[in-house]
């Protein structure tokens, strides 16, 4: 068996997994088959992206119909670099899950799992497939899947949040759709590749043009771009911890890898950028999500809802990377994309210790509980410094490419608005610092323990990642200029 | 409804035909239209009616909920057992031509079973949606019947 | 061509419109599954509406026809289908579930105890 006849099978584990465990009893149990499941697809997923990284590009045709006329899934450096993002982020806040879900989810456990499994072979799905109605079947896979484990929220407004997610979700999937129909109805085809070699001759065509605003905008609503982000800060501030930690590390990933697919391969930059004004478009909507959801986020008294703008924020530094459309504005954007999964993974994780222990994630709840629970509020400090972006993080080095880009691009004012948001950022972690270690426990607050190891090592493991790949670059600036270079389309050669 | 004698002597004419002609559309679906999917609404829309005439106790009598949930993941899995015996003999996954002697007899037997195991699916979801709806509706009179006992019994 | 040869379109757009307005202006969150509902359906019509081949037949193997629409477009909405009914069945669900924890599904009301936690 080769690598090529294991690679769907990164999808089809959790997929057909997610079947067996829908039916397991009690709790252990099916958190075990989740995480062997999620297990291999992260093994296959790295296997695949080291044999991408080289340059080469992996297609296995479904049922051997030869691809134009079968499905084909079909990977470069630029998928296998996100799918192994969302099936080793699984595998990781698997290892944190079984403690907090314990709290918060009542009876038997194997229905969640089963949904969880649903969404991460949804994800995976959309990252490797090569056929673009495909794209949408697993994209509401995924979709459908959590606003069901949203509305597992402990919060009776879990069930709101999911209503509004579910209704603009669907709104931003019709709309994509919509899109396809458009490419289908003047090329013939939903094959990705066979697309790209035939929009060019058609690049005067209004219904191309359509397709691609239809695509942008659909795309846009499920990233949380600035003024379609309305859904976020409520599915992340109700949804149960677990769902939160998951989805903020990889659920807008794979909605921005769909538009940069669409934007660089199927339509070609030359298209998408040069005829069409949308780096203009990307750029202005990125650049306000970075403030907007930098200044909201500054007034959040509430933890998970303050982290949840800072995504919209966060969202906006990759958009930023993409709108400059050169190798290093890409490369910044993949590389932020890998490096806020872990960031945003380890704030929330730190964030889901404290609501663990405390039951609320409220900012006055939290004041003088620095010396009460000193490891988690350690481990949320250390991850807040890579948010900021202070040397020796991922943080850092997202927005050192971002700069060295906007200076390759002649846009060297951009830096000017990197280090404004920076000090945003640093302003709503500095609150949360402030109330922990500097204000006093109140009078009549209960004493709290520090959170159990099961919840705190998971938690530093993914803090330490946050330093290690500050430091060790190679792995990840080598994978992400890879995957920018696959798309667009030079043969993804690494430096 | 079970006592408007229009309602049931139509129904006892029209379900058995709807169940029949559900079957004729999933075993025609791999040559002709038809398949799995509209297969299974239609099934279960011939027992849906029949609850809306006898009730949903005693159409729960006939499938019962634990059924539904079993043959609902037994379809799923069908379907994906089918694709991985492709891989299994060699080839790829969904892919049925070395199933039988004769690649395009394994093609068609492939699509029969695969068609079969979303027939199975199909139906049993469309019928768990309508009872877990109707049962939902169920509970909630139950709880406003007791109610209205207390509210009766404090006035009492 | 002529407006009439747009007719397709004409349809689609209108329910399109309706869906969408139902979606955003409706509180009741039946009447915005329904909306929804609406929204997909047009873009259903637009698919199916482009794999007609004039004077094309069904796309049923038999004697004596040659041309055929095409049938792709129709399985692809098929699938589309399955997943507007999946979504519905959860839009549905989660309208019960906030009847039963609110008492109401009217959103207007419902959209203060959102922004509760909105800010300090």
């Amino acid at each position: 068996m080769t690598l090529l006849d294991l690679m769907p099978f990164m999808m089809l584990a959790p997929l057909i997994g997610s079947g067996f465990v829908a039916v397991l009893p009690g709790r252990a149990t099916p958190w075990a088959v989740t995480m062997l499941v999620c297990l291999s697809s992260a093994i296959i997923a790295a296997a695949v992206l080291a044999e991408t990284l080289g340059g080469a590009t992996m297609s296995y045709p479904f049922g051997n119909w030869p691809p134009p006329i079968g499905i084909e899934y079909r990977v470069d450096a630029a998928n296998a670099f996100v799918a192994f993002l969302v099936a080793a982020m699984a595998a990781v806040t698997l290892l944190w899950a079984p403690k907090s879900v314990a709290v918060e989810i009542q009876g038997r456990h194997g229905t969640f799992y089963a949904l969880f499994l649903l969404v991460v072979a949804g994800l995976l799905g959309i990252t490797l497939t090569g056929d673009a109605f495909n794209v949408f079947v697993f994209l509401e896979i995924s979709s459908l899947a959590s606003y069901a484990l949203i509305a597992y929220g402990q919060d009776r407004r879990a069930l709101l949040a999911a209503f509004r997610y579910l209704i603009m979700g669907t709104v931003g999937a019709t709309f994509f759709l919509i899109g396809i129909a458009f490419l289908y109805m003047v090329t013939g085809t939903l094959n990705m590749a066979d697309l790209a070699e035939r929009l060019p001759a058609m690049s005067d065509n209004n219904a191309v043009r359509a397709a691609l605003a239809f695509i942008v905008v659909g795309m846009g609503l499920k990233l949380a771009l600035l003024p379609l982000h309305l859904w976020l800060p409520n599915a992340y501030a109700y949804a149960p911890n677990f769902v939160t930690v998951f989805l903020a590390g990889t659920a807008t990933k794979v909605a921005l890898y769909v538009m940069l697919r669409f934007a660089f391969t199927v339509f070609g930059p030359d298209y998408s950028f040069v005829v069409l004004p949308l780096s203009t478009v990307l750029m202005v909507l990125a650049l306000a999500g970075m403030f907007a959801g930098s200044w909201v986020a500054m007034f959040q008294i509430h933890l998970k809802r303050m982290l949840a703008y800072s995504s919209v924020a966060q969202v906006g530094y990759m958009v930023l990377g993409v709108s400059l459309a050169t190798l290093t504005g890409l490369t910044a954007a993949f590389l932020h994309l890998f490096n806020h999964a872990l960031i945003k993974t380890a704030l929330f994780m730190a964030v889901g210790c404290v609501i663990y222990r405390t039951g609320s994630a409220r900012l006055d709840d939290l004041r003088g509980l620095g010396r009460q629970m000193p490891w988690t509020l350690t481990a949320f400090a250390l991850a807040g410094l890579s948010i900021i972006g202070v040397p020796t993080t991922v943080g850092f080095i997202s927005k050192w490419y971002l700069v060295l880009a906007s200076i390759e691009a002649g846009a060297w004012w951009l830096v000017v608005f990197l280090v404004i948001t920076s000090l945003m950022a640093l302003y709503y972690i500095w609150r949360v610092i402030e109330a922990a270690w500097f204000s006093p426990r109140p009078n009549g607050a209960a004493e709290m323990r520090e959170a159990p190891l099961a919840l705190l090592i998971p938690t530093w493991f993914v803090v330490s990642l946050n330093f290690y790949f500050g430091l060790d670059t190679r792995l990840t600036v080598g994978a992400a200029r890879a995957a920018a270079g696959a798309l667009l389309g030079d043969g993804g050669s690494a430096p | 409804m079970k006592n408007n004698g229009i309602l049931r002597i139509l129904a006892r004419f029209l379900i058995p035909l709807i169940l029949l002609v559900g079957l004729y559309i999933q075993f025609h679906g791999e040559y002709s239209p038809g398949g799995g999917f509209q297969a299974g609404l239609v099934f279960s829309a011939g027992w849906i009616l029949f609850v809306l005439i006898y009730g949903l106790k005693r159409g729960l009598d006939a499938i019962p909920l634990k059924a539904m949930y079993v043959l609902s993941a037994a379809g799923v899995l069908i379907y994906a057992l089918t694709g991985l015996a492709g891989v299994l003999l060699g080839g790829r996954y969904l892919e049925f031509s070395d199933l039988l002697s004769n690649p395009q007899a394994a093609q068609q037997a492939g699509i029969i079973i695969v068609e079969f195991g979303v027939g199975l699916t199909v139906a049993t979801v469309a019928m768990l949606l309508f009872t877990l709806f109707a049962r939902r509706r169920q509970m909630w009179d139950e709880v406003l019947d007791e109610q209205a006992l207390n509210d009766e019994e404090d006035s009492a | 061509m002529t407006l009439l040869g747009f007719f397709n379109y004409w349809v689609v757009v209108t329910l399109m419109m309706i869906g969408f307005y139902c979606v955003i202006a409706r509180g009741n969150m039946i009447k915005k599954v329904m909306g929804l509902n609406l929204f997909q359906t047009s873009v259903f019509i637009l698919f199916v509406s482009a794999g007609k081949v004039v004077g094309g037949s069904t796309p049923i193997l038999r004697d004596g026809v040659e041309v055929y629409s095409n049938p792709l477009p129709h399985v692809i909405v098929l699938t589309a289908i399955v997943v507007g009914v999946a979504i519905t069945a959860v839009g549905l669900a989660l309208a019960v579930r906030i009847q039963e924890a609110y008492g109401t599904i009217e959103d207007d009301h419902l959209g203060d105890d959102l922004d509760d936690d909105e800010q300090g």
